[in-house]
């Protein structure tokens, strides 16, 4: 009961885009049409699930151990670079499909600040591993499906009289408020 | 002292890391919904920045082509460890209202742009001037975001009551959906006011251009 609560909350009530502010470079860069923006959020859930079984470990029996949580952002960062680059590696020899899928979006995810503040929040919101996963699933879920919709409306306003001021990238983020509106019912699903 | 000139001015509005390249947008909503965490925020941008510029700067041309990124990370990084220490310590209220937007500066596009295009090319003193105007270009539109929001949302200003006593605080814009619409504005904004430099610099001339910028 616990984990859907925790998944719920990432995907819907906290969900890492409309309501964290989190991942915004490539929610405006990466859904110029809906097949792109299915790409990217499934590679970021890929990388964000593997991040936290990664991370998780090397700060609970590594870190805490050797009394230097101080280096967390240094560790962190380093290891989701060199994972993101071994996934890499990996696709393209043993998956070429899946890699001409999903490559090109693999060096951008690195400075996916979604995937970094996952592993900061296992942390400081105190989960067991088991809990860290599920919230990392949510927490990517919840970006593939802001991306999803935000591709949606894109598609949209490229046919639609938008008035002059807004045009451009100033409708994007009006058409992200309203999103953001909705979601906010989503506040009352949990009690 | 004009290619200086034309550095520090570019952050500002042609070149506004926020307005008009889109990067690094994360911090900048998440923290606006009240004056004193854009401040904090803009001032622990700015000093990140500089220093990772200054220090790439210095070893521009000891740094290896192949392996400059995972460099210019463990720098950044380095400096937002610093940072992030230093507000816990000195600001303990400020680090627990931006939470987790602070140690997020090590992955902020704006410092990796910066490095990447401009520091490991350029020299220490055209590398200070350009990240003042980056932070400042950075720190201005959270501080108009900020100030926007706080006053409708809150009727306050850094704490103050600024509004009459019977004005009703919107909520909406100290909740996320308002950071969206008033970062919509302030990019229709710009736009504007571009246009606007750049109609004024046509008139009076290509040497006219970055004075008025």
């Amino acid at each position: 009961m616990n984990l859907v609560k925790i998944f719920l909350t990432a995907l819907l009530i906290d969900n890492v885009v409309l309501m964290r502010f989190l991942a915004l470079c490539s929610y405006v860069g990466m859904t110029a049409d809906v097949g792109q923006s299915v790409g990217m959020g499934f590679a970021v859930t890929f990388v964000t699930v593997l991040a936290t079984a990664a991370t998780y470990p090397i700060y609970h029996l590594i870190l805490v151990p050797l009394h230097i949580e101080f280096l967390q952002i240094l560790v962190f960062i380093i290891v989701i670079a060199a994972l993101v680059q071994l996934v890499e590696f990996y696709l393209k020899k043993n998956v070429p499909g899946l890699y001409t899928a999903m490559g090109i979006y693999l060096p951008l995810i690195t400075t996916n600040c979604a995937i970094l503040a996952v592993t900061f929040d296992n942390i400081t919101k105190g989960y067991d591993f088991a809990e860290a996963v599920v919230y990392s699933v949510g927490v990517a879920v919840g970006y593939l499906i802001s991306m999803v919709l935000l591709a949606g409306v894109r598609e949209r306003t490229r046919t639609s009289p938008i008035p002059k001021f807004l045009q451009g990238t100033p409708i994007l983020f009006a058409a992200t408020s309203l999103l953001a509106v909705a979601f906010m019912g989503f506040a009352g699903l949990i009690k | 002292m004009k290619r200086y000139l034309k550095i520090f001015t570019a952050g500002l509005i042609s070149d506004n890391p926020l307005l008009m390249l889109m990067i690094g947008l994360c911090s900048a909503l998440a923290v606006t919904n009240n004056m004193a965490n854009g401040i904090g925020m803009g001032l622990a941008m700015t000093f990140v920045l500089l220093c990772s510029e200054v220090i790439i700067s210095m070893f521009r041309k000891l740094i290896p082509n192949s392996i400059r990124i995972p460099i210019f990370i463990i720098v950044i990084a380095a400096f937002t460890t610093i940072v992030d220490l230093s507000m816990k310590a000195w600001t303990p209220a400020l680090s627990e209202a931006m939470g987790v937007f602070i140690p997020l500066i090590v992955v902020n596009c704006i410092i990796m742009g910066r490095v990447e295009a401009f520091s490991s090319k350029e020299g220490v003193f055209a590398c200070v001037i350009d990240s003042i105007g980056m932070g400042l270009g950075y720190t201005w539109v959270l501080l108009g975001i900020a100030a926007i929001r706080e006053l409708l949302g809150d009727g306050k200003i850094l704490g103050f009551q600024i509004m009459p006593d019977s004005y009703q605080p919107i909520l909406f814009f100290t909740l996320p959906p308002g950071g969206f619409l008033v970062f919509a504005l302030f990019i229709s904004m710009n736009i504007w006011l571009k246009k606007l430099i750049d109609n004024a610099g046509a008139r009076a001339g290509k040497s006219g251009k970055e004075a008025v910028a």
